[in-house]
């Protein structure tokens, strides 16, 4: 055990030596790093919890996609049957499909035929699976058509995608910092900004649709009408501002889609805060066609399901720009056409977990932490050299060593550093100091039994390090476990321990022994100093 | 220089002859710690059971609580609670989960920001909403059946099925011992504490699996010694190692206690009970007799299993240097 060929000792110290090199950028500030090449550049991130910041845990209302793609295949149907003028009666919405009874029993073959063309095979990673969006049923007349579960994954997996494109142009214009943006299982998105202190506004600006439609007002009778008797298939009614009611067409002229910029501005005339915006060509040519077959009657702009304004249309409005007004303050004026530029969400989000810290609570616990792991490695120190003496330096040094790899490798891996991530440091310094007790106790042991110094050392790292390693890899396997199943601040403290046991494994098995097989070389010791 | 020994050499503890104590204690301990759990409950943090955090710092003097209770009682939130936490001027706000799902969560912090303005700091807000706490629940309760599973799995390969059993129901007992703690403590139970728990349930796997490997080379090197004297010779090889080792995690823990700051002291509380004064005991008092009762070594000669003499007349004897074929043997 005691024996190291002079490349295998070369190796050892190169290794330990290229990992503590690792941690060197940590002591560098940002600007100076900049300059060096990227892969030098990997340091120690500090998580929010230290440096202060906001983070916010977003679901995707996956009801809503399904609701949303269901009303968008009901749509299909109408489409469908009424190009091939097939009659039929009864269209509606029943749990997780769209029905549909066909009037004439002849009709049943063709309208089958035709709206299966509404199912599209699903691909898969190795091509097509077989599987089709939509399942088409038929019985008795009734046509049911239902999305498939992949399907519906599927769209619910791109409504993320989504999302995550649309928050980060949100996030950006909003003008912060680094903000991290990462899908977190299949419905969620984790937002993380450091700095911010106030996530109010940020929250205001995520948890907006910003659906936009251009729709005719249905002037076929008055809402109150139509609340009173029946409404029109075709249309809705929807609020506007201060409780008033609006009958607007079901049909969508132009959407927020085709919108390539909105900016706040004033109005020329009386001067309220209004956003101009523009289309872009087929949105600008859709628009005209739709306001010169209207000119003197209202539409209504309506966002998120909301009625801003009913102008009327006064004249074709063929430039392809145009503003909205709707009693804005200024800041409403500004983030809407943020929200406008960046675009509408697939489906709405909620935000269902909120961890902010102040820049001082942070900066306390950088403190708080720095202090506690200096206490502590004091402690541990001068306890190793009373008790151990010699060794108990040998045991310092591959404990210090150990703490410079940890560092090393969490800065290789660019991860984040967490308040429970320095507990773990903490603990794995003692972690550390007990496959080196382990050690010297069993060459205490072996002394006792009768060996020779050298004899006694030998069997002492041969017994012990098996016993480290059974430990240790119980306690990597805990670690594992909490690295698999926790998040954020669990998950730092699982890195840390997990890394933390990995490198005290490597110092316990070369770096103690390489020095104590030298200092054996060197000195020939009779008895041993333990 | 003459180096400190904290346990002499040689010792001859008979830690044996305490399964008859330990065992009926621990198990009165374990069934107390059940029922305050049952009975008391454990302090759930939002973690678990949703609501919003927050730690304000007032900016001008001290806190006065009274008037901050008014203030937040005025906004009919339902259930909150103000604590001091550490400093005079550092206040705590728990509000508990609002009714009518995550949008509502979000909506009270807003009204506690409105209503307490720019009189204070906003230290710390967090907001767990109803869908995210009773996943994080059952998540941290998966997690710690995964890893008493996983790290039986591994015991069971390397050591026999009842070193795995007997270290399951140690660590379990430990687990419950100081879950018991939390309820009597009424320390906030949190995703931290789960951290904690499986801490503790790592270091004392380490602590046992430690001695463990020594009763598995004793068992090989001493063919005809009875089960509880090479039991106690195990634990008393190991004595010194396991004294000096706990010393050093409890400097590193107090360490943390004392100046790691509030965020994490109910974190170093429970592993300081759950690893210093529980991990050590159990390895000791619980992992190494219940062997006896598991059926380890019970073709063995000497004192047959149950009938105890009045504790063995002298402790075994310090193993000498095995022979060399020997040796090869006990490495594995």
């Amino acid at each position: 055990m005691l024996f190291f060929t002079r490349w295998k000792a070369v190796g050892i110290l190169l290794l330990a030596l290229v990992v503590c090199l690792f941690a060197v950028p940590n002591f560098f500030p940002e600007s100076t790093l900049r300059k060096w090449p990227s892969w030098a550049q990997r340091h120690i991130v500090l998580g929010l919890d230290l440096q202060g910041g906001s983070s916010l845990l977003l679901e995707v209302d996956t009801a809503a996609v399904r609701k949303e793609r269901l009303q968008g295949l009901a749509d299909d149907v109408l489409r469908v049957l009424r190009q091939a003028r097939i009659p039929f009666t009864g269209r509606t919405i029943h749990g997780n499909s769209v029905e549909v009874r066909i009037t004439r029993e002849s009709d049943i073959d063709n309208a089958v035929a035709k709206l299966r063309e509404l199912s599209q095979p699903l691909s898969g990673i190795l091509g097509t699976s077989g599987e089709r969006s939509v399942n088409v049923t038929e019985s008795g007349g009734l046509i049911t058509l239902a999305p498939s579960d992949a399907a519906l994954t599927e769209r619910i997996r791109q409504a993320v995608d989504q999302s995550i494109q649309i928050i980060e142009r949100r996030v950006n214009e909003l003008g912060l910092v680094e903000p991290t943006i990462q899908r977190e299982g299949a419905s969620r998105i984790l937002v993380q900004v450091p700095g911010l202190q106030d996530p109010s506004r940020l929250k205001e600006i995520l948890g907006k649709t910003a659906k936009l439609d251009f729709r005719m007002v249905d002037q076929s009778m008055t809402p109150e009408q139509a609340l009173a008797t029946h409404v029109p298939q075709d249309s809705e009614i929807l609020d506007g501002e201060g409780g008033q009611k609006f009958l607007v067409e079901k049909r969508v002229l132009v959407s927020g889609a085709d919108l390539v910029d909105a900016q706040p501005g004033f109005d020329q005339r009386n001067s309220e805060p209004i956003v101009s915006f523009r289309f872009n060509s087929s949105g600008a040519r859709k628009f005209a066609e739709a306001t010169q077959a209207n000119v003197g009657k209202p539409f209504a702009i309506i966002l998120d399901n909301k009625v801003i304004s009913a102008p009327v249309i006064r004249e074709p409005i063929l430039g392809g720009s145009g503003q909205i007004s709707g009693n804005f303050t200024i800041q409403q004026a500004n983030d809407l056409a943020i929200l406008l530029r960046a675009g509408a969400l697939p489906a709405p989000l909620t935000v269902i977990e909120e961890r902010t810290v102040g820049p001082g609570l942070g900066q306390d616990s950088i403190n708080a932490g720095e202090h506690a792991a200096y206490v502590g490695a004091a402690l541990v120190v001068f306890f190793m050299l009373v008790t151990y003496g010699l060794f108990g330096l040998f045991a310092n040094i591959a404990v210090a060593v150990n703490i410079a790899m940890i560092f090393g490798v969490l800065s290789a891996l660019g991860a984040t550093l967490t308040l429970p991530g320095i507990a773990g440091i903490v603990l794995t310094v003692g972690i550390a100091v007990d496959s080196n007790v382990l050690i010297y106790e069993r060459i205490r042991e072996e002394v006792r039994g009768g060996r020779s110094a050298i004899s006694a050392i030998d069997a002492g790292f041969s017994r012990a390090l098996a016993t480290i390693l059974d430990s240790n890899i119980t306690t990597f396997i805990a670690a594992a476990v909490l690295f698999y199943i926790g998040t954020g601040p669990v998950r730092g403290f699982a890195v840390t321990l997990g890394i933390g046991i990995l490198t005290s494994l490597f110092t316990a098995f070369t770096m103690t022994r390489l020095i104590v097989a030298y200092w054996v070389r060197l000195w020939r010791p009779r008895t041993v100093p333990i | 220089m003459r180096l400190l020994r904290i346990v002499p050499d040689d010792t001859r503890f008979d830690f044996m002859r305490f399964r008859r104590i330990s065992f009926p204690i621990s198990a009165m301990l374990s069934i107390a710690a059940i029922l305050l759990y049952f009975l008391h409950g454990l302090n759930f943090g939002i973690d678990f059971v949703g609501g919003t955090l927050m730690e304000v710092q007032t900016k001008a003097g001290p806190a006065d609580l009274a008037k901050m209770r008014g203030t937040i009682g005025a906004l009919n939130l339902g259930d909150f609670q103000l604590q001091q936490f550490g400093a005079p001027n550092d206040v705590l706000i728990r509000i508990s989960e609002q009714p009518g799902g995550d949008a509502a969560q979000q909506a009270a912090v807003q009204k506690v920001r409105d209503a307490l303005g720019g009189e204070v700091e906003y230290r710390r807000v967090e907001v767990v909403g109803p869908s995210v706490s009773t996943e994080l629940l059952s998540y941290g309760t998966i997690g710690l059946v995964l890893a008493i599973g996983a790290i039986l799995i591994y015991l069971w390969f390397r050591f026999e099925w009842q070193f795995a059993l007997g270290a399951m129901i140690a660590n379990v007992h430990d687990l419950v011992l100081t879950v018991g703690f939390m309820s009597l403590t009424h320390i906030d139970f949190d995703l931290t504490s789960i951290a904690a728990l499986l801490t503790i349930l790592g270091y004392s796997l380490n602590d046992t699996v430690v001695i463990y490997d020594r009763i598995r080379e004793m068992l090989r090197r001493y063919k005809r010694m009875s089960m509880p004297e090479l039991l106690n010779a195990s634990i008393n090889a190991t004595l010194s190692r396991s004294i000096v080792t706990h010393l050093t995690v409890s400097l590193s823990l107090l360490a943390l206690l004392l100046f790691g700051g509030q965020a994490i002291r109910s974190f170093t509380a429970t592993m300081m009970f759950g690893v210093v004064l529980v991990g050590t005991y159990t390895s000791v008092f619980i992992a190494s007799p219940i062997l006896i009762y598991l059926g380890v070594g019970r073709t063995r000669h000497g004192e047959p299993e149950g009938t105890e003499v009045e504790a063995p007349p002298t402790a075994p004897p310090v193993p000498p240097a095995p022979p060399k074929p020997q040796r090869a043997r006990a490495r594995r």
